[in-house]
């Protein structure tokens, strides 16, 4: 092999090569090779609601002529011994699938998510023996991680949702110390109840740290695959977490981001090195998606921001504040709108970042919006999620905004990380929402609490929606760190991200 | 003395009023809905009609428009009060009309094309005495007076030809007519209804449980989830502070976002005014200016209905309302 000395360069160059020759005929040996696999495949394996087969190209690839031969050794090897044992993880083998096209006309069988049927006494009993199944038995005690119980008179329409209060987080249910739950997790997960880390990025951010600490901690035991264990130690965590608050969708992606390499760690591997080598996968995720991703982002939308702009901002998104920050050290001369609502009135955050770099702020509340709106020139809004139907998810008042900048024919941007697109699709913000604690509602004015006693009121409830869902019609760009893009083509981006493995 | 003693009374009823009005605009005193302002208003007229000396109509419209005009400065937000002066000084010149014996036909405007070209009647002076004046004059304010205690309850018993059962309504703020008009239908129909809150002053949550303990079903939510639940409502009905004359609306703050959730899922937007609500305006009403506006302008065209207690009308229509009621001179007091 002329090239034999690059070997080291040449999965880079596989990852690239494999982009541009995407799709390109497999030869004749490679394509019996994967019928052999196939057959053998299928036999072990249980096809779960892997609806995205995961056609993870870090082994098999249409190899560029020079490395042929090498690869195929180390292929042959690895194989062999995943091949061993990849019963049960469910993990659709990478090597058993040549290149369909993703998700084109395969039935996709979806399991739905529990906090989405709380109305359903079946799925709640299904959910306490899932949290029951996952305890462990070290130390011979065994401990269920707890489940967090509704609170309050929920409104009907929103009974299939799960509403907690805030003054009874899970941990109270857990003994100290907990055998079950890393003590970073438990800390993560009292943080999130609690309203002290939020925000989808400062929410995912601060998982991946948690589970850095628990990957530094992790021994696997003797007779155990780290790839296979590890997995089912993080298992009982997630549920953990989700109880305490459902999972974002960004944090979902992280979730699968981890999952995958963890399985994809070579047998050989000893454990120190494979630990090493996830901290490091970890950082290169919050490196690329996140930090890198907001650089790139905010490079696109300084063109968008003019002198003498009057920009609008709802809430508080970090990575809208990171842009308007970025844009006045850039010497672009604007100012900022910021629009507020209750309960959760984030947008005082927002604006003491703002003030502080020296930008020149107003601060209305949402009821306000239709009074300031003639004077803006655009809006940027922070997204929670893009939905594969091109919907938004975000903060709850989002959509109001983006209506009403429509009818006042303001230009609506809305920036977004590609690690927040989602597969799911949702039309309204019914169906699937996360409802807050109701006693946040309650405010005194003037001396009197209105609804200090809304509990003994039998007829009365009170909605506290975190999220809403803005229809693409409102949106006129999204500013991704893959470019700025229409709102239509979220799921053109989802495609491409799945064949290249997230 | 009988005369003087009289006046002092009245001045300082007046003068009570008055600073009534000021506080009440500023959040500190008691929080008056619009109809009860009606009603002081007009009584304090009926007062100042019966105690002041006067001895032509002429001389009363100047009174009670000198009167009115310093009404109006103590608190110009509350538009009834201005209102009710030009209701009253309608129904002198209608009195006084009669009282000369002239047909209504001429006084009355009938057509759109007279409304525009009319000057006026800026040759009569009113100086005319009619012993009767007075007394006709009084008993028709007691008429109007009569009319608005009524007005609530008037709207309100139209109630269960807007509502059927099973309905999600929403509304926002407080309003008193919406009030007695969700509470009229609850007696006979069931159905669910959404309270938003409207920041900062939170007065939906007084609605809420007003309309709870008479046994409606009913959700209070933030401003932000007004468009986000709005799918889910059938109507939505609301009452306002006024009604211009070209069928807008000027209404607690965040009405306008209700009104555009409402039009994009084609929700029917109800407005429960009574007919002492409407406000003559010259030009298109911008808002309050200031960072925390009390009021939205909601243009004609979100408007399906309105609701008053001489029965319903699109937003068409108003215009021809405001001409029966008050004589074009008044406009400006």
């Amino acid at each position: 092999m002329a090239d034999s000395g690059v070997s080291g360069g040449a999965d880079k160059k596989d990852n690239i090569e494999r982009e541009k020759i995407e799709g390109k005929e497999l030869t004749k040996e490679e394509k019996q090779r994967l019928r052999k696999e196939k057959k053998q495949q299928k036999k072990g394996k249980e096809k779960k609601d892997a609806s995205l087969p995961q056609v993870s190209v870090a082994e098999t690839a249409a190899p560029a002529s020079q490395l042929k031969a090498e690869r195929r050794a180390r292929q042959e090897a690895e194989r062999t011994s995943k091949q061993s044992k990849k019963g049960d993880t469910g993990q659709p083998a990478t090597t058993s699938k040549p290149k369909i096209p993703p998700n084109e006309l395969q039935p996709v069988v979806k399991r739905l998510p529990e906090h989405i049927q709380v109305d359903d006494p079946d799925v709640l009993k299904k959910l306490a023996k899932k949290l029951e199944r996952q305890q462990t038995t070290e130390n011979s005690e065994i401990q269920k991680i707890p489940r967090r119980l509704d609170y309050g008179y929920k409104v009907s329409l929103f009974s299939h949702l799960l509403q907690y209060s805030r003054k009874a987080p899970l941990t109270q249910q857990l003994s100290i110390p907990s055998a079950v739950i890393h003590p970073a997790i438990v800390r993560l997960g009292l943080q999130y109840s609690q309203g002290i880390v939020a925000g989808s990025n400062a929410r995912s951010i601060a998982l991946l740290h948690a589970f850095k600490q628990v990957i530094s901690d992790y021994t696997t035991p003797s007779n155990e695959e780290l790839s296979r264990d590890l997995v089912n130690k993080l298992k009982p965590y997630i549920s953990f977490l989700n109880q305490c608050r459902p999972l974002s969708a960004s944090m979902g992606n992280a979730i699968k981001y981890i999952k995958k390499e963890i399985s994809n760690i070579p047998s050989q591997f000893k454990e120190d090195d494979a630990k090493k080598k996830l901290l490091n996968c970890i950082e290169c995720f919050i490196e690329e998606k996140i930090v890198l991703a907001a650089k790139a982002i905010a490079k696109s939308s300084i063109e968008k921001i003019n002198d003498g702009d009057v920009i609008l901002v709802y809430g508080c998104s970090s990575l809208v504040n990171h842009i308007l920050c970025e844009a006045f050290e850039k010497g672009r001369k604007f100012r900022v709108i910021v629009v507020d609502s209750r309960p959760r009135l984030e947008g005082r955050e927002a604006l003491r970042r703002l003030v502080q770099k020296g930008i020149s702020c107003t601060y209305v509340l949402i009821s306000a919006v239709s009074y300031i709106l003639p004077e803006v020139s655009k809006v940027f809004l922070g997204a929670h999620a893009l939905l594969a139907n091109g919907y938004v998810m975000s903060r709850v008042g989002t959509s109001q905004i983006a209506l009403v900048a429509k009818a006042f024919n303001v230009p609506v941007l809305v920036c977004c990380e590609t690690y927040k697109f989602c597969e799911r699709v949702q039309t309204d913000s019914f169906v699937s929402n996360e409802l807050d604690d109701p006693d946040d509602l309650i405010v005194t004015r003037k001396g009197e609490t209105q609804l200090k006693d809304w509990q003994q009121v039998p007829r009365l409830g009170l909605l506290n929606l975190v999220y809403d869902v803005t229809p693409p019609d409102f949106v006129d760009l999204v500013i991704t760190d893959l470019g700025m893009i229409p709102c239509t083509s979220v799921p053109v981006v989802l495609r491409v991200k799945n064949v290249d493995l997230l | 003395m009988p005369g003087p003693y009289r006046e002092t009374d009245l001045t300082e009823k007046v003068e009570a009023f008055l600073s009534d009005l000021k506080r009440g605009g500023s959040g500190t005193g008691p929080l008056r809905g619009s109809a009860e302002t009606a009603r002081e208003t007009t009584a304090l007229l009926r007062r100042i009609t019966a105690q002041v000396r006067w001895s032509s109509a002429g001389d009363l419209m100047e009174v009670i428009r000198k009167e009115g005009r310093r009404m109006s400065a103590a608190q110009p937000s509350e538009t009834t009060v201005g209102n009710m002066i030009r209701r009253v000084l309608k129904i002198i010149r209608e009195e006084y009309a009669r009282s000369r014996g002239s047909s209504e036909e001429a006084d009355q405007q009938e057509s759109l094309h007279k409304l525009l070209t009319s000057g006026g009647l800026s040759e009569e002076n009113f100086r005319q005495y009619f012993t009767a004046l007075k007394a006709n004059v009084i008993e028709a304010i007691n008429e109007l007076l009569t009319e608005l205690e009524g007005t609530t309850d008037n709207i309100a018993m139209q109630a269960l030809e807007h509502i059927h059962s099973n309905e999600v309504i929403m509304t926002i703020g407080r309003s008193r007519t919406v009030e007695a008009f969700l509470k009229d239908a609850a007696r006979k129909r069931k159905f669910h209804v959404i309270v938003a809150e409207c920041a900062p002053f939170c007065q939906g949550h007084e609605m809420a449980t007003s309309l709870s303990k008479d046994g409606i079903e009913t959700t209070v939510i933030t401003d932000a989830a007004i468009f986000a639940v709005m799918s889910r409502v059938n109507k939505v009905i609301i009452g306002t502070q006024t009604v211009l004359a070209n069928g807008g609306l000027r209404a607690v703050n965040g009405t306008h976002t209700l009104a555009l959730a409402a039009k994009h899922h084609s929700t029917p937007l109800i407005v429960c005014a009574p007919i002492n609500f409407l406000f003559i305006s010259g030009e298109i009403l911008s808002k309050v200016n200031v960072h925390c506006p009390v009021f939205d302008y909601v243009p004609p065209e979100l408007i399906t209905l309105f609701i008053s207690n001489i029965g319903g009308h699109a937003p068409s229509y108003i215009y021809r309302l405001m001409s029966e009621l008050y004589h074009p001179e008044d406009h400006e007091l």
